[in-house]
């Protein structure tokens, strides 16, 4: 079974948010760039497909900024087999959709059975790629997904509702699943076996004459203005609880 | 698990005596003395010794001849049962260290090899043995949840690397951060994980700010580009995560001009001192023990309070065993007016571990385990036998550790403190 | 294309979803200044009494036994048949579960702009000002939708649901696409195992979130919830990380919880999060970030550090 997993580098969350000075975009110099937390689960969820049921995993993702190859050694290091990049003269950000648009042809060329791809991404302004990876390869679409088995030319795909349902569907293969969770928490990669990975692997390079621009219209961006805020209680650990369990006295919840 | 030994194999068969001999030129085949041909040994297989002696760093378990003077010392044999000889003669017989608990049970405290006569190096073996089991993935849960951390947010205590800072808002003295600083300092204080994050560590570096400024130091910190010096993380086997942390701070601290390097912890000061040098590191570094003992003649004057306690003081391993120093901490202790310094029996070069070196530090509950007692609880019950009321430190990792300790075994009374928070103690009143 | 907004209405259970009703109440007021009318569609099999329950300008309904389960294949294909017939300018799908498998897609499929994490959608002149919660709530995107057609993806709270609710003449249709070969299998739904608390019952709850550190921490907090009588529930992370069961688990894809405390230990405020939350009587969020976007939803809030503050407490309560 050949299993790709299509991943985004997306702007870290870790540090403060800056805006460029027009206000209609992330400063994209003052800010770094992680695996989509998605796709970390994406990658999971295939390393364990292929653990069950044999075959390969491909991970493959937008080189935006030049910097995706320590995420693609993470991943050889949790055991994918191959890795790529689809690499181009590129500014950030590409929009979710033109990465798609160029995902799609990257993976269709690969022939898989089984796409994987977090089913969203912090930066999914102009929407999210499973769906549109599986409309431009013309394959079925499940997402929010806890679980995939693969067998045969069939999947079992377990969709989570919220209060804890969930829905099982089987589905032929090839199809495209947008992963919520791994069926079970992402392994670590110890950095030693992703420095060896540095050292020894080798990343596909797929070149791409788009050079990513383009997308919707934003016409400003700005930090959301909060409708109210939280009346701040000052004082050390001591005082707080104090006035904490004051205010729960108050209101007769203790 | 380990297999239990009895369920180990006896090779009958396979193993034989050796055809022929040779050392050093000189044959010492026994063929002369054996009226047969060479004979067949009852033995077990010697495999699992040569996964351990064909690792590079792991051939000195192969020297060990028995004698068993590193189990008298063993910390943790005087909890459990562990020493570097039992593990050798477990690995005779046939089990798998990799595979064994009793990889993960060595705090690297170095008390073995001191005494050793054939240098059995577990300092070594430990985390060549471990490397193996961790690129395995044979890591326990707590200890890979502590790499994971670090690899991700630079330190163990899972908070964010750009709140590394956070504690100097707390500090009623300024404490200049080299990005922002934009200045050369005469010291740079290499701060740490515990100082940085820990709430009784934070205490330990409010301390330290204090004593600095007081002393009219003129200092710095990195902050938020500071990670932690990762030096327990080579020794618990991620030695991966160790490089990239050792490569980081470097360039870190290549960004900016100082004079001299004061870290709050031992194993920082190791790492500094003895390991960061293979990555091209190489200026001096001090222990803040070490460098407040050269400012002693402008700090005594400022300890202006009595302390009227009886203080015994815990050796860090990595201090005094690994790096020799046992003094600078003792003359800080005595330069404060009324501390009655007394010594444990487990002192200076005999000292005990706190549990917490070679990775044990995120082992507890793996160790607990394997132990009647922590190692902890041992040697806070010692300093209650010399009527300790102030069991002193100079490490970020043992004032949570030995408070624990104090804690759990009914001894609140004594008081845990960093020799930085005494001398503050005695600055203030 | 006309003025029309189109919206994908969700169901569960035989019950419809409340972000349908605010979808429709958004797209009255847009479809309105657009010049065009609001159409609710509704997919499903024997619901055509709930399809009537919108205040829309007009209902589709569409029914068919293949429908009767939420099926990504089958509602794609409906809807973009639909889509087709109509030429709306704008279609509205939820931000949930079912929408999250079809805005995309569809969007994709019928060559439409896609905004998703919608909060807002306005007319202005003849563009569409759409604005979109970017970085997990932490930017607010305004998007202008010129000529095209659009599919967005509404955040549930971005309406009022009483606005959607009335009574519309539904117009019943049976599929307009074929679905007997499709490669998607509905097979069965999983309900969770019953037995633990039903946080939903519970009138003082207190939520534990990633800032909790370690599974180990939790007995703490278990000790401070037994002294006050609360129960403790949690942000998805730490039931994901299995510290505490996936009934325990509030927000987007846990449940909606109205307690009278809410009291949040480690939380940052993620939306997903606060869609479960928001409407608790009392909020009471401790988090050592100032900047954590919970504190403009929370009541009270305190920056110190939160095993500080729940063993004050705990030793405060004796």
């Amino acid at each position: 079974m050949k299993i790709v997993v299509a991943i985004k580098h997306v702007p870290s969350l870790a540090d403060e948010v800056e805006l460029n000075d027009e206000g209609t975009n992330l400063d994209f110099d003052a800010i770094d760039f992680a695996l989509s937390e998605w796709d970390e689960q994406a990658i999971e969820q295939a390393v364990l497909v292929k653990e069950a049921s044999g075959g390969s995993v491909t991970v493959v993702g937008v080189d935006i900024i030049e910097e995706l190859e320590k995420v693609l050694h993470t991943a050889l290091a949790k055991g994918a087999d191959e890795v790529a990049k689809i690499v181009g003269d590129f500014e950030p950000p590409i929009e979710s959709r033109t990465q798609a648009k160029m995902l799609a042809e990257a993976i269709g060329a690969m022939s898989p059975d089984l796409v994987l791809t977090g089913v969203q991404a912090v930066d999914d302004l102009d929407g999210q790629m499973g769906p549109m990876l599986a409309a431009m390869l013309d394959m079925p679409y499940v997402g929010v997904v806890v679980n995939v088995k693969a067998a045969g030319g069939t999947a079992t795909i377990t969709k989570e509702y919220p209060g804890g349902v969930t829905a099982d569907f089987e589905v032929q293969l090839p199809l495209v699943v947008g992963v919520q969770a791994a069926s079970q928490p992402p392994r670590y990669a110890p950095v030693s076996k992703i420095r060896q990975m540095a050292k020894t692997a080798v990343i596909a390079e797929i070149e791409t004459d788009d050079d990513g621009a383009g997308g919707p219209t934003i016409r400003k961006m700005a930090q959301p203005v909060a409708a109210g805020h939280a009346e701040m209680i000052d004082g050390d650990s001591g005082e707080v609880a104090e006035k904490i369990l004051a205010i729960l006295r108050d209101k007769g919840l203790v | 698990m380990p297999r239990p030994l009895a369920e180990q194999k006896v090779i009958q068969e396979e193993v034989k005596e050796l055809e022929s001999f040779v050392v050093e030129g000189m044959d010492l085949s026994g063929h002369w003395n054996r009226m047969f041909g060479q004979r067949v040994i009852w033995d077990y297989s010697h495999d699992n010794m040569e996964k351990v002696t064909d690792l590079p760093g792991g051939e000195s378990l192969g020297w060990c001849y028995g004698c068993a003077k590193c189990t008298a010392v063993c910390p943790i044999d005087i909890v459990g049962d562990y020493s570097p000889r039992k593990i050798h003669r477990k690995t005779q017989l046939g089990i798998d260290l990799f595979k064994s608990d009793d990889l993960w049970l060595c705090t690297t405290c170095m008390n073995c090899l001191r005494v050793c006569p054939k240098e059995v190096n577990m300092i070594k073996i430990m985390p060549a043995v471990r490397e193996q089991a961790v690129l395995e993935g044979d890591v326990p849960a707590e200890l890979q949840k502590a790499f994971e951390d670090t690899a991700k947010n630079g330190n163990p205590l899972g908070q964010p690397q750009r709140k590394r800072a956070a504690w100097v808002s707390q500090s009623d003295v300024p404490v200049p951060i080299m990005r922002q600083h934009k200045q050369p300092v005469d010291v740079l204080w290499y701060v740490g994980s515990y100082p940085s994050y820990h709430p009784r560590g934070i205490d330990a570096a409010l301390a330290a700010a204090r004593i600095f400024h007081a002393l009219g130091i003129d200092f710095g910190i990195l902050g938020p580009e500071e990670k932690d010096d990762g030096d327990s993380f080579r020794l618990a086997g991620e030695t991966g995560l160790f490089e990239m942390l050792a490569e980081d701070n470097i360039k870190a601290l290549e960004k900016y001009e100082w004079n001299r390097l004061v870290v709050t912890g031992p194993h920082e000061y190791n790492a500094f001192k003895n390991e960061y040098p293979k990555f091209g590191f190489d200026r001096p570094v001090q222990h803040y023990t070490q460098f407040l003992v050269e400012h002693l003649d402008q700090l005594k004057p400022l300890l202006k309070h009595e302390v009227n306690r009886t203080v015994t003081f815990h050796d860090p391993c990595y201090l005094g065993r690994h790096n020799g120093e046992y003094d600078a901490p003792r003359e800080l202790l005595r330069a404060i007016p009324g501390v009655k310094l007394v010594e444990m029996g487990r002192c200076k070069e005999n000292g005990y571990c706190c549990g917490g070196g070679g990775g044990g530090m995120w082992l507890d509950s793996f160790t607990q385990n394997h132990t009647r007692m922590r190692l902890s609880e041992r040697r806070v019950r010692e300093a209650v036998e010399y009527n300790a009321e102030v069991l002193a430190v100079a490490c970020p990792f043992e004032v949570s550790r030995f408070e624990d300790g104090a804690k759990s075994t009914g001894n609140d009374h004594l008081q845990v403190l960093d020799i930085l928070e005494m001398l503050d103690q005695s600055m203030r009143g | 294309m006309g003025n029309d907004v189109l919206v994908i209405t969700e169901h569960f259970d035989g019950a419809v979803a409340d972000i349908s009703y605010e979808m429709v109440g958004k797209a009255k007021s847009v479809a309105a200044a657009l010049g065009g009318e609001a159409i609710a569609v509704m997919l499903g099999s024997g619901m055509g009494a709930a399809a009537g329950s919108f205040a829309s300008d007009s209902t589709v309904y569409v029914d068919d036994p293949a429908l009767e389960q939420f099926n990504p294949e089958a509602y794609g294909k409906v809807i973009a048949a639909l889509m087709a017939d109509k030429a709306p300018r704008l279609t509205m799908v939820g931000s949930t579960a079912i929408g999250m498998d079809l805005g995309a897609w569809l969007a994709a499929k019928s060559d439409s702009e896609f905004v998703a994490y919608v909060g807002d959608v306005a007319a202005d002149g003849g563009d569409l000002v759409i604005s979109s919660r970017l970085y997990a709530g932490k930017l607010t995107a305004e998007v202008v939708s010129g000529g095209g057609s659009a599919v967005v993806a509404m955040l549930a709270g971005s309406g009022d649901a009483a606005a959607g609710r009335g009574e519309t003449a539904v117009s019943q249709i049976g599929s307009p696409v074929d679905l007997s070969s499709l490669k998607t299998k509905f097979v069965k739904l999983n309900r969770p195992a019953g037995g633990d608390i039903d946080i939903t019952a519970e009138d003082k709850l207190i939520a534990v979130g990633r800032g909790i550190g370690s599974a180990d921490n939790i007995e703490l907090v278990q000790e401070l919830a037994e002294a006050m009588g609360a129960v403790v529930a949690a942000s998805r992370p730490i039931t994901d990380a299995g510290w505490l069961p996936k009934t325990r688990q509030v927000g987007k894809s846990g449940v909606s919880v109205k307690p009278k405390l809410y009291l949040m230990l480690g939380i940052s405020g993620a939306p997903e999060h606060l869609e479960g939350m928001k409407d608790a009587e009392c909020i009471i969020a401790v988090n050592t970030d100032p900047k954590a976007p919970i504190f403009n939803v929370a009541h009270y809030g305190t920056t110190c550090d939160l095993f500080e503050v729940a063993e004050a407490m705990l030793e405060a309560l004796g």
